[in-house]
């Protein structure tokens, strides 16, 4: 019981500062940023768990986050243009009628279902085809990075059914409530931190389980593990499609949160920022990738807001750095400090 | 039990496994010797689905085993371990055999933490006397001590075939002598093929003798017969198989 308190000490501590200090002290529009790299988080962690601890390096995560993204921002639009009505942009681009695909997204309940479970499709369809080939390494990460790539040149390209680049905005409420009130907007926060926080313990508790054990057995040694009678491509998928799930979710928590949802926000580089994000923060452990995104996050909002152009290369330059000198991120040189402490 | 039919191997249209017929019958310690690429590492890879004969054909107890993937064969009851030995180093040796011994449960029930040590692993544990070492982490363990580990982990999972690539390579004179004792003890109620070099090693431990050379069966027979014909005499550079032992392991 000792040994459970004291281990989950840390995890309390940053419960009560998110939960209870932050929305206390910081002003709305802090705040409302807090909770956009709170959503970053929730695909950093799912990156933590596919490549961390599976070792799958995933560049596309941008794909699921913006799926994600689109399911919620689609069902907001319905519901603002009401029974028989049309979103805005698909007014401006000369459409007529809905089309049929969108139907189904002005029930919330199959919009956030679409949000999380499309996600977990595609991922098991990919992983199924991937994995079962034994395609591994570099060759998945460029192929995860190809995804985000297609899936740009698609929502681009269908401008009438998903507002092309500019994406969609212009989002007024949400479940009834005003989207411009800052209590709104706290509500918001203090969603997307719970939820942050119950996926950090569920993901934790499954690291720890034996299923946990085999997924960084199939990081280590793929070939072995099937000669355990392990199939290394079922573990994979299943890895794979809960953090697609993970960033699934996300996405449908940031279109709220931030009031947009863009191609720009989906593609190769926020899908790439991400993977750097956990590794500063540390990928072998979960906290290291919720902390490095939160960080990062934090870093690029200071940054852009002096120099613009500044922040991609200071990005690289911290990424070779932390690759060189710390190789398991601040999560790293945190528990080397820790551990120095009580020795 | 085990049943291997005119198997042949080719890479690249090198035949590495050229017409083999093997049959080890249930309850059998099989010793598979020859020198450096006959074959023998290929033969288990045959048997385990990790390469695929272009012609012949593999029985395992009723089952054909040609085209099956590796991870079905060994809930068939096949288990193997690799010249050079894969523990996962990041788990501990409990955890090792605790994976291991999992590999029947479906999935979703692995989503729980490990309660207590079941009986296969604790029995495993206690066979290979890693029982003092259970909860450190396999990195540190010595090179005897993976092997052991290994083997450990294949009878976590209750084979009915273990199939042991050059166990006792690189090991201490203590070590192999503990490691024969084992392969002794395991044989005792499993079937157990061993691709090992070491003379000195067979006459201890060995019942039957299949040599390979270049692909092919040269002899099957008693370690005494084995070593005394000269076919094998000749394959060993025509040195006594006892000296070819030195360095030919590969
Ligand atoms: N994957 C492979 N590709 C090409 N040649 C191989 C492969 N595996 C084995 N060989 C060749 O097949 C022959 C038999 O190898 P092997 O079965 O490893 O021999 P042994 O274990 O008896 O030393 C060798 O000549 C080796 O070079
Ligand atoms: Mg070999």
């Amino acid at each position: 019981m000792r040994d459970l308190i004291r281990r989950n000490l840390p995890f309390a501590a940053v419960a009560v500062v998110a939960l209870v200090a932050a929305p206390l002290l910081l002003e709305p529009f802090r705040l409302g940023l807090l909770a956009k790299y709170l959503c970053y988080a929730i695909v950093a962690l799912g990156i933590g768990l596919a490549w961390g601890k599976g070792g799958m390096l995933t560049l596309g995560q941008g794909v699921f986050f913006g799926l994600g993204g689109y399911a919620m921002a689609m069902y907001l639009k319905l519901t603002e243009a009401g029974p028989g009505g049309l979103p805005d942009f698909m007014v401006w681009s000369g459409v007529e009628e809905l089309p049929a695909l969108w139907a189904p997204f002005a029930s919330p309940v199959l919009a956030l279902g679409m949000a999380v479970l499309g996600p977990m499709a595609l991922a098991v369809v990919l992983g199924t085809l991937v994995f079962r080939q034994r395609v591994r390494g570099a060759y998945f990460a460029i192929l995860t990075q190809a995804l985000a790539a297609a899936l740009v040149i698609l929502l681009v390209g269908q401008q009438g059914l998903t507002g092309g680049t500019n994406g969609m905005t212009n989002f007024f409420e949400l479940f009834g409530r005003d989207l411009a009130e800052d209590s709104t907007q706290r509500g918001l926060y203090l969603v997307t931190a719970g939820v942050l926080g119950v996926l950090y313990l569920a993901t934790r508790q499954l690291v720890n389980s034996r299923f946990g054990r085999l997924l960084v057995a199939v990081r280590d040694g793929e070939d072995r593990v099937r000669f355990l009678g392990y199939d290394p491509a079922l573990v994979k998928t299943v890895t794979f499609a809960i953090s697609a799930g993970m960033a699934g979710l996300a996405g449908a928590l940031f279109v709220p949160v931030v009031g947009i949802i863009s191609p720009a926000l989906l593609g190769v580089v926020p899908s790439l920022e991400l993977v750097v994000a956990v590794a500063v923060g540390g990928r072998h452990a979960l906290a290291g990738a919720v902390l490095g995104a939160v960080v990062m996050g934090y870093a690029k909002t200071a940054f852009s807001e002096q120099f613009a152009d500044g922040w991609l290369y200071l990005q690289g330059a911290l990424f070779i750095l932390v690759m060189t000198l710390a190789p398991k991120g601040i999560a790293g040189l945190l528990g080397r400090v820790r551990r120095a402490r009580t020795a | 039990m085990l049943e291997l039919r005119d198997v042949r191997v080719e890479f690249d249209g090198y035949r590495a496994l050229d017409g083999v017929d093997l049959t080890v019958p249930e309850g059998e310690l099989r010793f598979l010797i020859g020198p450096n690429g006959a074959g023998k590492t290929t033969l288990i890879d045959v048997i385990t689905g990790l390469t695929r004969p272009v012609a012949g054909s593999v029985r395992f107890a009723g089952h054909d085993l040609v085209g099956r993937k590796e991870h079905r064969i060994v809930r068939l009851g096949v288990g193997r371990t690799f010249q050079t030995s894969v523990v996962f180093e990041e788990l501990t040796v409990l955890e090792n055999l605790d994976l291991a011994a999992g590999f029947r449960s479906p999935l979703w029930t692995l989503a729980r933490r490990r309660r207590g040590v079941s009986e296969a692993v604790a029995e495993a544990l206690a066979r290979t006397g890693l029982e003092e070492l259970a909860e450190r982490s396999a990195g540190v363990l010595s090179h005897g001590q993976r092997q052991w580990l290994e083997i450990g982990m294949l009878l976590a999972q209750r084979p009915r075939l273990l199939l042991l690539d050059e166990p006792v390579a690189g090991m201490s004179g203590d070590e192999r002598e503990r490691t024969g004792r084992l392969l002794t003890e395991i044989a005792a109620d499993h079937t157990v093929i061993v691709v090992e070099h070491d003379m000195e090693f067979l006459r201890r431990h060995a019942s039957t003798v299949t040599v390979l050379h270049e692909g092919k069966v040269l002899v099957e027979g008693s370690v005494e017969q084995v070593s005394a014909d000269p076919r094998v005499q000749e394959v060993y550079l025509g040195r006594r198989p006892s000296d070819a032992a030195v360095g030919e392991r590969t």
